[in-house]
């Protein structure tokens, strides 16, 4: 960090100055994102703020070896253009773990860089960029491999379900050990030569136990996952940021920090669980629990014309999109049944969970795209109170955040997770293929309420099917 | 810059990121997290500064992939989360015909 700096020498306030006016950019950036109309700019504002920390960042005297750096512009460029056009909107989630998981991969090889840098300038490394090289190494190669198994997994390259194995704590605790041991013995030997094999051996520990940690946590639990993958990336470019003497690196990466952070508490208070308990239990340690594949109980089934009849003729409808909707893409042919619906004079809004989609936010995005305004998407603390004076709840799709057994059954496994109360509406409509239970694997008393009817389709065809029996009355 | 100053600066950085971030509503959680993806990118820079002092292939190589993935990062990021900020409308549109939404370039 020392020779980065004397090289700045003549232009240094400069540099430093540019680099102010790029992380104000960043933070005046997000803070547009209060709202649609403001966040899109704002987006615009952040990117202005990074093109000014890379252009004067090309300035500085250390910069050499510029084919490379034309190469490797040039191949994120190409990448990351292509990526962003062609990837489809229920991939989001995939496509954050990927940016996760580059950035993480790339502060980690960035201290291996610097630590090797540090050698051969004579292998008396000072603690304070020892220190924020080694955490950035551990944490960024964490967040590299963990996100390319939580991608694999979103993509269905590998399955989705919790993949355990005997001792997986144990191994999981040895290699954490493991890892804090290598850096201390490097640390106290940080004036004189440390090793870089050890330096190696803990990169590859670190990259051991991103795979080991997220391969057990199963496909419902990756809001929390992609959210703390988030926070582990900008925690590592901030240590990266430090071990540079960059301030551009440490404003944004903490900035990142605190988002991902802020969003992993959030998602785990939408589930009811600690974070701990999503990382290190797993769901699929009480999905195969009570309740599921139980007696026969009577369900009430109706068809697309009686849907119809109590869709067209009430005041107001909420639906209740859940993931499986996206799976059907069905977003569109709700927007349509919904149209039609207000050409009769319904009012229409979307009940939103935290965790509806892949990731926070995901299900508001799948609603979006298919031109549902913003307005009519409803956050759960907000609707539920007007669940009481809706006439029908339509549930497509979701299952666990509508179940009441969150509220009612204190012995259930997802007792106490916040749910939309649909119960409270005077009618529901459950738009589902069949009884089968939802991520959690326990069974829904909803579905066998009087004043639930299931309609037992497809979500894309009933969605048409009821429209089109609508624009009959 | 010393470590103290540093530090002061994460500190308070931490703060702001926490009050601005906090106010964002889950409505727009995904764009956020892509926004964020983005901004993670400056890791770049560190890749720019190593890529300066590299002396032998390995370093050299190491410091392109750090370039390219923090390129990612910022071009992908920034471009997918205004694609997705383009979609969220404000008012209704008047009533469409059936397949004006399907035939929309997405």
């Amino acid at each position: 960090m020392r020779l980065a700096l004397a090289a700045f020498s003549p232009s240094s306030d400069f540099v430093g100055a540019c680099y102010i006016l790029a992380f104000s950019l960043f933070i005046y950036g997000v803070s547009q994102g209060t709202h649609p109309t403001t966040a899109r700019r704002g987006n615009l504002i952040a990117a202005a703020g990074m093109a000014v920390a890379v252009a004067i960042t090309l300035s500085l005297d250390v910069i050499d070896n510029g084919i490379l750096i034309v190469l490797g512009i040039l191949i994120g460029t190409l990448v990351g253009g292509v990526a962003s056009r062609r990837v489809q909107m229920t991939q989001m989630p995939q496509m954050v773990a990927l940016y996760n998981g580059v950035g993480g991969g790339a502060a980690a090889l960035i201290s291996w860089a610097e630590f090797r840098h540090q050698l051969d300038l004579g292998g008396d490394i000072p603690l304070d960029v020892l220190i924020p090289v080694l955490f950035s190494l551990v944490v960024g190669s964490v967040s590299f491999w963990g996100s390319n198994i939580a991608f694999a997994k979103l993509q269905e390259l590998i399955s989705g379900r919790p993949i355990r194995f005997p001792g997986q704590h144990i191994i999981n605790g040895i290699l954490l050990v493991g890892i804090l041991v290598g850096c201390i013995v490097l640390a106290a030997s940080h004036d004189s030569q440390p090793s870089q094999a050890l330096f190696i051996g803990v990169l590859i520990a670190a990259a051991v136990l991103g795979n080991l940690f997220v391969l057990p946590i199963g496909g419902a639990d990756m809001p929390v996952v992609i959210s703390l993958l988030n926070a582990f990336t900008g925690l590592a470019a901030a240590a990266a940021g430090f071990a540079l003497d960059n301030v551009a690196l440490i404003v944004a990466g903490t900035l990142v920090g605190s988002s991902g952070t802020i969003l992993t508490l959030e998602m785990s208070r939408a589930m009811n669980r600690s974070v701990g308990n999503l990382l290190f239990a797993g769901f699929g340690a009480v999905a195969t629990g009570p309740a599921a594949g139980g007696e026969e109980r009577p369900v009430h089934s109706i068809g697309a014309q009686d849907a119809a009849i109590k869709l067209g003729y009430a005041d107001s409808v909420v639906f209740v999109p859940g993931y499986g909707m996206a799976v059907a893409q069905a977003q569109h042919a709700v927007k349509e049944l919904a149209n039609e619906l207000e050409r009769h004079g319904v009012r229409v809004s979307y009940a939103i969970h935290p965790v509806a989609g892949r990731m926070p936010g995901h299900m508001n995005v799948l609603l979006a795209e298919a031109d549902v305004p913003y307005e009519q998407l409803r956050e759960m603390d907000e609707i539920n109170p007007e669940m009481p004076q809706t006439d029908v709840a339509v549930v497509i799709g979701a299952n666990d955040v509508t179940n009441p057994a969150a509220k009612d059954d204190p012995s259930s496994p997802i007792a106490g997770m916040p749910i939309i109360e649909v119960t409270q509406a005077h009618e529901v409509i459950v738009i589902k293929r069949s009884l089968s239970p939802g991520f959690a694997g326990i069974d829904n008393d909803l579905f066998y309420r009087d004043n639930t009817s299931m309609l037992f389709s497809d979500a894309k065809q009933a969605a048409a099917e009821i429209a089109a029996e609508v624009q009959e009355l | 810059m010393d470590l103290i100053t540093e530090i002061t600066i994460f500190v308070l950085a931490a703060f702001v990121g926490f009050e601005v971030i906090s106010k964002v509503p889950t409505t727009l959680h995904t764009p956020l997290m892509s926004q964020t993806n983005a901004i993670h990118g400056i890791v770049m820079l560190g890749g720019l500064i190593v890529v300066g002092f590299a002396d032998d292939t390995l370093e050299k190589t190491i410091g392109l992939i750090a370039i390219a993935f923090g390129t990612i990062n910022i071009v992908g990021g920034f471009m997918v989360t205004d694609r997705m900020l383009g979609m969220f409308r404000r008012k209704p549109k008047p009533p469409a015909e059936p397949d004006a939404g399907a035939s929309r370039e997405g």
